[in-house]
């Protein structure tokens, strides 16, 4: 965000608690120090004011970054992202354009309930006018956010809550590193199985692959990372390889990017398929408190596993 | 006027034929007896000719399909006919095998393979490619669904694009091997006699009930009789096999017991008032059973040269369906490959086959004496729905007798 | 003939333009040759044709989705905005957005937006970038008195009075949101009392004398312009037709809407005036039919052009990258 701000006065970054909080999960560290309050601006709690805000100062050639201070909050704003933002290029036939990102982090936080839990990707990729990425490392988060800034539509960008503990090398500023929205990240290659997620999950597939591996499974594990625009191109000759594809997802089961993404796997590699497209998701419920009814909720690897069994005909 | 023509029903008992060649292409004249193409049948490689003048304006089948007998295969008619209008509906129509057979073949006992078989869409792909029958293909999967290492333990055909077949799954699915570089099977298609073999042994084995009877017969007189006889014939270059006199002893035998030269339909038990000897012959890619017709009225000579040449027109496949049809028993030797005994499958809707031993020494006590004899072993497989026990040992006894005293041969 | 009456003429001859177009509008969609809602201001001209004059060009306005007065105030052609009505390929938005959503980058028109007061952040948000960019440029927000109910209105009110951003916000009460009386959707009567809440200088006025929209007007756009913060602005008016084409009217009794009809007719009490004030009637006349001729033309332009291009579907979906 700073390289961008650097490189672009018009760029300032506006939500709650992002200037002298340093923001609340820290993402917004040091801006206000660097480029103070005209630019890092700390909002009240209105998410509809402020992100309605941003889109008339983005229709008028401004650039704002809207922190939701967690995905949940933008349900508020639901109406000025999805009404205002969206439309207001095709409702102004390309009069106006509005190059806001919205971004913060996505799904449950752990154990804060059922209203703080959301994973919001599938209200926001049913949307047309929207684009919609979920990184999964720093080095994607930050060659996407510089795509996302740079793009003249809105972007909802999701941070999953507890990816921000992720290390990992990221491009120098000099490098200016862009990662082009629509493009899909082979993140590891195998022959049994095409594995495809984005977002949260992605991590614990990594792990899942390792030890899948040393059981003589070989998985190809696709990071969609693009959720709109979405790259089918990349998803469907990994799955006209291996035949078999399980998608990964956190968020409800009923629709939504997880969904999209086998509609398009059956429609293109009908074919090649040799087993159901499944999906492992959250339970279809509304997310609990308690430690071990949450665990049972999300997603985890043997959810994965069992599908994995079901696609291989191992069961 | 442009007319649709199906395949045509190359043999009695085709169900299927491949086009293996096309011999004209498209927009070629065609006079009458003209080669159009050559179809591999359950049985041959057949020639199909013209009967009429006519030109050929469309192939609708390629090279190497295999479909059912009328089954559009391609359009005939007047040079520059618009056959737009025949096009669409014959390409629409379902061609594959899948198709239920005509139903003129509804007498026939065979199995046909109708209904839709459960199979993941890659399997059907591959199975399209590869001109795979999935009706033989036993699945796995959920509720019998075929999926891909079903077609991989069926040794297909790997092509590149292909991945190796998931370890574990193949043979022990409670512990998946660690090893994944073993090579895949290798895959060979199916052929039409392949199918076919398959086809009517299975429906042998499960609706003929076998039952086995086995001798030892002493050949030293018929194979010192033989060496006789090929004494004689060396000048002319020709020679008798054991084989060729133990179809002339089988027929001999079938005449004295009539009983055994018999079929079983539903209404009635046919006694066949000729005797054709069916004789297996492998071939690189299965076997198959010409026919020597009236063996008992034979002489010895005439059924080598018959055997000989049905033989080499077996290997080059030119043998027609009716020289491989219409046998009344069957004789299968194994004798050359070291075979001591086997029990062969009968092939319907005959009532026996013999199967035929190597010629083994065996210690024997005669005269108190004891030597060396040289014997072979008969095994008469019977459907006991014809034969019964008794008959069969009779058929034994007078083969023992024929060939022990082989001059009854000349009578 | 006073200096104001030099203003007033043009000023009254946009008022009839709005007038007579909307009659035009009305029967256009009677026939079946417009869709979908039809919001008409007749009865209210004066509200946004004298807050026209009471800002710059370069000044922005966003309104509702009551919004064909304020684009033909602004200057937006009879064509193309009757064109889109009619769904047309020449409409201002290529008949993509229809009566609700007239949108004209070139006379700053930022758009009618169609649900209820979510304008008002992105009026806060044109005004914050003239801040940011430290501009002089102030942004002119229509409401109607329904939407100062609604989260939107007080967001945006919230956020401006915070940072005293350079906007207007001018609830244009017309005593009905949709078909409910006033009384029976806020307990307030003066709905400027909301201003107080978040900081906000308010005015309230009767709107059927368009000098007096300008003047009264005039006085909060230049204290957003210098720095003075917003305003909310209400202004008193009537429609004299239904909330839409649609409504058949029965919240209201004929008696109220004739007497209305009879005293605070914006065109007609304009008119008045300025033959009080000496213009002659055959120069009113005259520029009558002129209008007229105009609004006709514009019929026939629209019902001519070219119906709405397939390829504007997907053309404007999103806007693609900025070319850095």
């Amino acid at each position: 965000m700073s390289e961008e701000m650097e490189r672009d006065d018009r760029v300032f970054v506006i939500g709650e608690e992002v200037g002298y909080y340093q923001g609340a999960y820290k993402v917004t560290q040091g801006l206000l120090e660097r480029f103070g309050e005209r630019r890092v601006v700390d909002a009240p709690i209105a998410e509809a004011g402020f992100a309605g805000l941003a889109v008339g100062a983005a229709m008028v050639g401004l650039r704002p970054i809207v922190e939701f201070m967690t995905w949940n909050f933008s349900l508020v704003a639901f109406d000025q992202i999805v009404n205002n933002a969206a439309k207001m290029h095709q409702m102004s036939a390309g009069q106006l354009r509005v190059p806001v990102v919205f971004r913060g982090p996505n799904a449950s936080a752990r154990q804060v309930a059922a209203q703080h839990s959301h994973a919001v990707e599938p209200f926001y990729c049913n949307v047309p006018g929207l684009r919609v990425v979920y990184p999964s490392t720093p080095r994607d988060a930050k060659g996407l956010l510089k795509t996302a800034i740079r793009d003249d539509s809105p972007v909802v960008f999701l941070e999953g809550e507890t990816l921000y503990g992720l290390q990992g090398d990221v491009p120098e500023p000099e490098a200016d590193e862009l990662i082009p929205f629509g493009s899909a990240k082979l993140v590891r290659e195998g022959h049994h199985v095409t594995v495809v997620s984005f977002g949260r999950p992605m991590p614990m597939l990594t792990k899942l692959a390792d030890e899948l591996e040393r059981e003589g499974i070989s998985l190809e594990l696709i990071d969609a990372r693009s959720l709109r625009p979405l790259d089918t191109a990349t998803i469907v000759a990994s799955v006209k390889k291996t035949n078999r594809c399980v998608v990964v997802h956190e968020h409800w089961p009923y629709g939504g990017p997880g969904a999209e993404i086998v509609d398009c796997v059956q429609r293109e590699a009908f074919d090649y398929l040799d087993a159901p497209i499944l999906r492992a998701s959250n339970l279809d419920v509304p997310m609990p408190y308690a430690l071990e009814l949450e665990n049972e909720v999300i997603v985890g690897p043997e959810r994965v596993r069992a599908a994995l069994r079901q696609v291989l005909y191992l069961d | 006027m442009a007319q649709v023509v199906g395949l045509p029903r190359l043999s009695p008992t085709m169900e299927e034929g491949t086009l293996t060649r096309w011999a004209k292409r498209e927009g070629d004249d065609i006079a009458v007896d003209d080669l159009i193409a050559e179809v591999e049948t359950d049985k041959a490689t057949m020639e199909w000719r013209a009967f009429d003048r006519t030109v050929l304006l469309k192939i609708l089948v390629a090279e190497g399909a295999t479909v059912a007998p009328d089954t559009p295969v391609a359009i005939f008619g007047g040079r520059g006919e618009d056959i737009s209008s025949l096009l669409s509906p014959v390409q629409s129509a379902d061609s594959t095998r899948e198709a239920p057979p005509p139903a003129k073949k509804a007498e026939q006992p065979a199995q046909q393979p109708t209904g839709r078989v459960p199979a993941s869409p890659s399997v059907r792909r591959l199975a399209r490619e590869r001109g795979v029958d999935l009706h033989a293909v036993q699945g796995s999967g959920p509720g019998g669904r075929i999926v891909q290492r079903d077609m991989e333990r069926l040794a297909l055909q790997p092509s590149g694009t292909e991945n190796a077949p998931l370890a574990g799954a193949r043979a022990d699915r409670s512990e998946v091997s660690a090893s994944t570089a073993r090579p895949a099977p290798v895959a060979v298609p199916l052929s039409s006699m392949r199918r076919t073999i398959a086809r009517r042994l299975v429906e042998s084995k499960q609706n003929v009930p076998h039952f086995y009877l086995s001798a030892d017969v002493r050949v030293d007189a018929l194979l010192s009789t033989r060496q006789e006889l090929n004494a004689l014939l060396a000048e002319k270059n020709e020679k008798i096999s054991l084989n060729d006199m133990l179809i002339r002893v089988c027929a001999s035998a079938l005449r004295r017991v009539p009983s055994v030269n018999a079929s079983f339909t539903d209404d009635a038990i046919l006694q066949h008032q000729v005797i054709d000897i069916s004789v297996a012959v492998a071939l690189p890619d299965g076997l198959v059973t010409p026919v020597v017709r009236d063996a008992d009225k034979k002489g010895l000579l005439e059924i080598a040269r018959e055997v000989r040449e049905l033989a080499a027109q077996a290997r080059q496949k030119k043998l027609k369906p009716e020289q491989m049809s219409g046998g009344t028993f069957s004789i299968s030797n194994l004798g050359m490959y070291g075979v001591d005994e086997f029990a062969a499958v009968i092939n319907p809707p005959e009532g026996a086959i013999v199967a035929v031993g190597a010629v083994r020494e065996v210690p024997a006590l005669r005269d108190n004496e004891l030597r060396t004899e040289r014997c072979l072993r008969l095994t008469l497989s019977c459907d006991h729905r014809v034969v019964d026990g008794a008959a069969g040992a009779e058929w034994l006894a007078a083969a023992r007798q024929l060939i022990e005293s082989p001059l009854q041969l000349m009578l | 003939m006073g200096n104001s009456q030099h203003e007033l003429q043009p000023m009254y001859r946009t008022m009839y333009l709005i007038r007579r177009f909307e009659e035009e509008a009305a029967r256009a969609y009677s026939l079946g040759k417009i869709g979908g809602f039809l919001h008409l201001y007749i009865g209210q001209e004066a509200v946004a044709v004298g807050a026209e004059a009471a800002i710059e060009k370069t000044d922005y306005v966003i309104t509702s989705y009551r919004d064909h007065g304020v684009a033909l105030a602004r200057g937006s052609s009879a064509r193309s905005v009757m064109s889109e009505l009619f769904g047309k390929d020449t409409g201002l938005v290529r008949g993509l957005g229809g009566s609700m959503h007239l949108f004209d980058a070139e006379h700053r028109v930022l758009g009618g937006h169609a649900i209820v007061g979510g304008q008002l952040p992105l009026a806060a948000g044109v005004a914050f970038r003239a801040r940011y960019m430290q501009e002089r440029d102030v942004t002119l927000c229509f409401l109607g008195d329904g939407a100062t109910n609604i989260g939107g209105f007080h967001e945006g009110l919230s956020l401006a009075g915070l940072w005293k951003l350079p906007v207007v916000f001018v609830c244009e009460n017309n005593r009905y949101s949709m078909g409910t009386p006033l009384n029976r959707t806020t307990p307030l009567a003066d709905l400027t009392l909301k201003a107080a809440g978040y900081g906000l200088a308010s005015d309230r006025f009767d709107g059927h004398d368009v000098l007096t929209v300008r003047d009264r007007m005039r006085a909060a756009v230049e204290r957003a312009r210098d720095g003075g913060g917003p305003t909310l602005v209400e202004v008193l008016t009537y429609r004299f037709r239904g909330h839409s084409m649609s409504d058949p009217g029965k919240y209201r009794t004929a008696e109220e809407l004739e007497d209305f009809k009879r005293t605070a007719d914006p065109c007609a009490l304009a008119r008045k005036q300025l033959l009080t004030s000496g213009v002659a009637e055959e120069l009113l006349s005259a520029l009558e039919q002129e209008v007229e001729t105009e609004v006709m033309d514009a019929v026939r332009f629209a019902e001519e052009s070219a119906p709405a291009s397939r390829s504007s579907l997907d053309a404007f979906v999103y806007a693609g990258s900025s070319g850095h």
